[in-house]
């Protein structure tokens, strides 16, 4: 089954960091996700701009409307993803609580349809 | 034999076969798919097509096997509508002879445990991990479970459906867990079971022959755990303190269906069986040297029984049990039962002390045991008024209507 993992966290939090503590979490997250890659666990990931980088866009009434902003303000924004390949639930969690993400804020677990 | 008869052998066959191996069947055919609500379906087709069968052809040598036979093909069926990949194609195939092999062998291997495991995973809802485990491990249904957890049927169905569709969506395993996690995750499946056979204990006159089944059935739960896992000393903690309060189940009325608390118990009346068998678990359980929060209430009630039955006074003993379970769980409803405690030893000021401490916690202005414990304290003490009052709320708490009585005759002795 495939799984995204949906990582949330302030992004407030990456700014405050010093220099080298931004330098020791972009490894962390690289040694993360080349052990994805080894365990053939990894189909895909990204890490996204801030949400002041964001536009949301619907159409009603064939009308479309666009925001300034995320869909949801909230403490901890959506700051990257994961797409993975596991067996099971039990498989999907304990990757994501491998990942650095789990420490410094909080992950979504979805399995995705199986088309 | 004639037709009756044989739709009655045939009948009793099923319902045999339904109880010692329902569960054993929806964990084998779900273990694979995880599709819960679609094992059970398939199975209550194989049991239906076996009641018409059987009174005519008469009752296969391996009954067990008959049902798995009928009920994998509507299984597969099934799975082959929902997956259309080639990755899919090959997990049929390997699953159509897994089936198979297990139909025509004479055990079905037993993945009742895992099935419970993912029942009580951590992503279930946790109020909804014991309907669940009685529903998909014993066949009961959503009604009987609805009305013993005090919910609607309609809303106990719905939320069974979404759980199990949680379970095949989510892609729970059914599995024990590894070493290192097996501790953390048994405690939930032991929960679980408790918290169905707290809800068949509810009904203390049992007269509710479905709420007194469960918990028959939270203890047979409890033997399918230690079976598998005999070397988990809280698993054999709680099949002990399950067997202890079952043993006196007997004793807590009197021949006018009135509530007869434990000190006024007789002790003939109790199941000495039970007893023993639960005294032999809790000794088992304490040479894995792993204590635990069932274990010690276990021996609680074993330290109870004990001074019943010889009359010797082992409360000092018995605080310090409660102590103990105070630190492990922080419940306040053992902080009340360890002010009665303490009460004993100490006297009632003592006992309403520790009452004190836990007066704070606003779950408990709706618990009947808090208001119970601290009329009885209060009445000890000589505070009539105060007494008189928590004996109200307690009264007006109360479900049971024997317990009611009980309670009412108490708050009336104030007076004299």
């Amino acid at each position: 089954m495939q799984y995204l993992l949906m990582l949330y966290a302030e992004e407030a939090g990456w700014t405050k960091m010093s220099e080298a503590q931004q330098k020791e979490g972009v490894a962390a997250y690289a040694a993360y996700t080349e052990a994805l890659k080894k365990a053939g666990a990894h189909k895909g990931s990204n890490r996204l701009q801030p949400v002041a980088n964001a536009t949301t866009v619907r159409v009603q009434n064939g009308k479309s409307q666009v925001l300034n902003g995320p869909y949801a303000e909230s403490k901890e924004q959506l700051a990257g993803y994961y797409l993975i390949e596991a067996p099971d639930l039990d498989a999907a969690l304990s990757w994501a609580a491998r990942c650095p993400g789990a420490s410094h804020g909080t992950i979504e677990v979805r399995p995705v349809w199986a088309m | 034999m004639n037709p009756r008869e044989g739709d009655e052998r045939a009948r009793s066959t099923a319902e045999e076969v339904a109880r010692r191996s329902y569960g054993k069947l929806v964990a084998f055919l779900a273990a694979r798919t995880r599709d819960v609500a679609a094992a059970e379906d398939a199975l209550s087709e194989a049991f239906a097509k076996a009641l018409a069968d059987w009174p005519e052809k008469g009752c296969p040598a391996n009954p067990e096997g008959w049902l798995l036979t009928v009920a994998r093909r509507k299984v597969i069926d099934g799975f082959r509508g929902r997956q259309r990949d080639e990755v899919a194609a090959g997990e049929l195939r390997i699953m159509a002879e897994g089936l198979e092999a297990a139909a025509s062998s004479a055990e079905i291997p037993d993945q009742r445990l895992g099935l419970m495991f993912a029942c009580a995973h951590p992503a279930i809802d946790a109020g909804i991990r014991a309907p669940l485990i009685l529903q998909v491990v014993l066949g009961l249904n959503a009604e009987t479970i609805a009305s013993a957890f005090l919910i609607s049927p309609t809303s106990m169905g719905q939320r069974l459906v979404r759980a199990k569709a949680k379970i095949r969506n989510a892609g729970i395993p059914f599995r024990i867990p590894e070493r290192e996690e097996l501790a953390e995750r048994l405690d939930t499946v032991l929960d679980a079971i408790y918290a169905a056979f707290a809800e068949g204990w509810n009904d203390a006159a049992g007269t509710d022959a479905a709420q007194r089944d469960l918990a028959e059935e939270a203890i047979f739960l409890g033997r399918v755990v230690t079976e598998l896992l005999p070397e988990e000393a809280e698993a054999l903690g709680l099949l002990a303190l399950m067997l202890h309060a079952e043993a006196r189940r007997a004793a807590r009325r009197n021949g006018a269906g009135d509530y007869v608390p434990l000190a006024k118990q007789d002790p003939e009346q109790w199941d000495a069986a039970m007893i023993e068998e639960a005294e032999a678990l809790l000794l088992r359980a304490s040479g894995l040297g792993h204590m635990g929060r069932y274990q010690l209430e276990g021996a609680l009630q074993s330290a109870h029984v004990y001074r019943r039955r010889t009359g010797r006074d082992n409360w000092e003993a018995v605080v310090e049990l409660y102590d103990a379970l105070l630190e492990m769980s922080g419940s306040p409803v053992v902080a009340i039962n360890r002010a009665l405690a303490i009460a004993e030893v100490r006297g009632a000021p003592a006992g309403l002390e520790a009452l004190e401490q836990v007066a704070g916690d606003a779950r408990l202005a709706e618990y009947q045991p808090y208001w119970a414990a601290r009329a009885e304290l209060m009445s000890r003490d000589g505070a009539r008024e105060e007494a008189r009052e928590a004996y109200e709320i307690a009264i007006g708490l109360e479900r049971d209507a024997s317990v009611r009585r009980f309670l009412q005759e108490r708050q009336a002795a104030l007076a004299e």
